[in-house]
């Protein structure tokens, strides 16, 4: 294919050389021109559904809602009334304890797991078959992936039964499902794959011959684990932590179905103002978030180049 | 060969149990949407029947699922295509270094990490408040694009990174047009990372769910179509419809899968021997 594909370009170019030479210039006005170009889809599509909603959001934050309708205006009384709630404060509380347990439990799996497949697993099939194996399931529903833990953590289920039938508990436990136990469980079942990948990729650019040369000079296999591999792999663990924090503190559903519509979020508070159709409220509730997502990440990038590390 | 650490027993054992804890629970609905007509959500299975198959035919009991799986697949195909295309563009676009690709790039970033109840929000309001209709295939796309397409850009990035240059530069020095060198050499030789887009593209879509939420319309999307379900469902009928979408996602990420090994075959059949000394 590629023998042909290329046997013809030569063949179906006879043309002058020096035709082609001024797009070997790099930079100056034509290369940005072409680039412009090339990257004007992108860009359009970023512009009308990424920074004119949030442009329209923010604009909302600051407008009057009466029971029917949305009013034009320029009131601070959203955010006042945002700020001057305590169920904001727990909201956002609740909001950063999801996020920080879930961040630690995907971390330890996600390191374990990427840790087996680039150092353990010797043949490069295996280990692809592998990583494919763990990332699958991204590529599925994540609703039915909730769903598919009531039969396991139900008041009937899977997990009452055998810690009953091995007389664990006489009564089933009612803290499995539609709890803060459930929707963790739920976060880190969607989201260690974002923690394995970035992880994992790292792993595998590590010079082999830094770990030969860290056993030829005494370490012990945990000692190079700790003084190479997690220095070496902090850049992927970086771009996993930004992925899993910022997809559990915007999240909203997973919340919503593994609580039992018992606990609340930052997600929750705003889906709630658009059941209601508050949306100067959500508006106001989403800027705050937006912001506090920001923030986060702004930390975390003083971490990492993310562009150096695809 | 040197023997097995006693650690690698141990990993395995915890990757092991990493694949059930990842796969046990879709298992498990796999097993139970074949539940008697008379079993519940949870074991015991009170029979084994196809009965809850059956039932995601009738109309009355699931509402109008398949209509909603006509519009996913349709809108997972037009998000596949135009992700791909955008994102080679893209990719092709930030080898340059074009003034403002900085921008673009953390742009790009920030659609991925953005909350995506936001898009929803902000989407929904711009189409009510300019009097626009909101549709799957408006809305509904543009929301979907922003999650899909900086996926296919870092994809992009990865695979032009690891591209070696001197292909385009043996193209242009036989004379290859800037569009030739493209589309004989550049894009033949990135294919297989092309079908990864499009798989991205096209499950991401399907499975989407909190950027389609305000953004479809009157006609739901399967997920949102699902999701309506648990809350008014309470039989397996929900289980063999989780069955079966999920089959079908393993069907498309194996066809792609298969693809990608077949492209590899043949080229490891058909590929030049130039530089092996022959």
């Amino acid at each position: 294919m590629t023998e042909t594909l290329t046997d013809r370009a030569i063949s179906g170019a006879p043309g002058d050389v020096a035709a082609a030479r001024p797009a070997r210039r790099g930079a100056g006005i034509g290369a940005n021109v072409g680039g412009w170009l090339q990257a004007a889809p992108l860009t359009l599509v970023l512009l009308a559904f990424l920074v004119a909603p949030i442009a329209m959001i923010v604009t909302v934050s600051f407008w009057r809602a009466t029971e029917f309708s949305i009013i034009p205006a320029f009131s601070f009384e959203n955010y006042e009334f945002l700020f001057g709630s305590d169920v904001t404060y727990r909201v956002f509380f609740a909001t950063f304890k999801y996020a920080s347990i879930t961040w630690a439990v995907t971390l330890a799996i996600g390191f374990t797991v990427a840790y087996f497949l680039a150092f353990h697993i010797r043949s490069q099939t295996m280990q692809i078959a592998l990583f494919l194996l763990c990332t699958i399931p991204f590529w599925t529903s994540n609703i039915i992936r909730m769903i598919s833990w009531i039969p396991f953590l139900g008041r009937n289920g899977i997990a009452n039964q055998t810690l009953i039938d091995w007389g664990v508990i006489d009564q089933p436990l009612e803290w499995l499902l539609y709890s803060d136990f459930a929707v963790i469980l739920a976060f880190v079942h969607l989201y260690t794959l974002f923690m394995v990948v970035p992880v994992f990729n790292t792993m595998m650019r590590i010079d082999k011959s830094l770990l030969e040369a860290a056993r030829d000079n005494g370490a012990s296999g945990l000692q190079t684990l700790v003084h190479v591999i997690l220095p070496l792999t902090k850049p992927g663990i970086m771009i996993g932590t930004i992925f899993v924090v910022t997809l559990v503190m915007g999240d909203f559903i997973t919340v919503r179905f593994m609580s039992g519509s018992q606990k609340a979020n930052v997600g929750r508070l705003i889906s709630n103002d658009i059941g209601l159709l508050q949306y100067p409220s959500a508006a106001a509730t989403a800027v705050v978030l937006l912001c506090t997502v920001l923030i986060v990440i702004g930390i975390l990038l003083r971490f990492v180049n993310i562009r150096k590390e695809l | 060969m040197e023997p097995r650490p006693r650690s690698f027993y141990v990993l395995s054992a915890f990757f092991g149990l990493f694949v059930l804890f990842l796969y046990g629970p879709t298992i498990t609905i796999g097993i139970l949407s074949f539940q008697g007509p008379s079993g519940g959500l949870t074991f015991p299975m009170r029979g084994v029947s196809l009965h809850w198959f059956a039932d995601l035919f009738q109309e009355q009991a699931v509402g109008d699922i398949w209509g909603a799986f006509r519009r996913s697949f349709a809108l997972g195909l037009i998000v596949m295509v135009t992700t791909v295309v955008i994102s080679v563009m893209a990719g092709l676009a930030f080898r340059k270094r074009f003034a403002g690709s900085g921008v673009l790039f953390y742009l790009a970033i920030a659609s991925l990490v953005i909350p995506s109840i936001l898009i929803s929000l902000g989407v929904g309001l711009i189409f009510s408040q300019l009097g626009l209709k909101i549709h799957w295939a408006t809305s509904g796309l543009g929301s979907q694009l922003t999650w899909t397409l900086p996926f296919g850009l870092l994809i992009m990035f990865a695979v032009f990174n690891r591209f070696d240059k001197s292909y385009e530069e043996a193209a242009r020095d036989q004379g290859a047009t800037a569009w030739q060198t493209i589309r004989y050499v550049v894009l033949p030789i990135i294919a297989p990372s092309l079908l990864g887009v499009a798989l991205f593209g096209f499950t991401l879509s399907y499975d989407e769910f909190a950027r389609t939420l305000l953004t479809a319309g009157s006609y739901n999307t399967l997920p949102l179509e699902i999701f309506g379900m648990t809350t008014n469902v309470t039989t397996p009928v929900i289980y063999a419809l989780g069955t079966l979408t999920t089959l079908f996602s393993f069907a498309i990420i194996g066809s792609f899968i298969a693809t990608v090994l077949i492209i590899q075959r043949r080229r490891a059949r058909l590929g030049s021997d130039a530089g092996k000394g022959v």
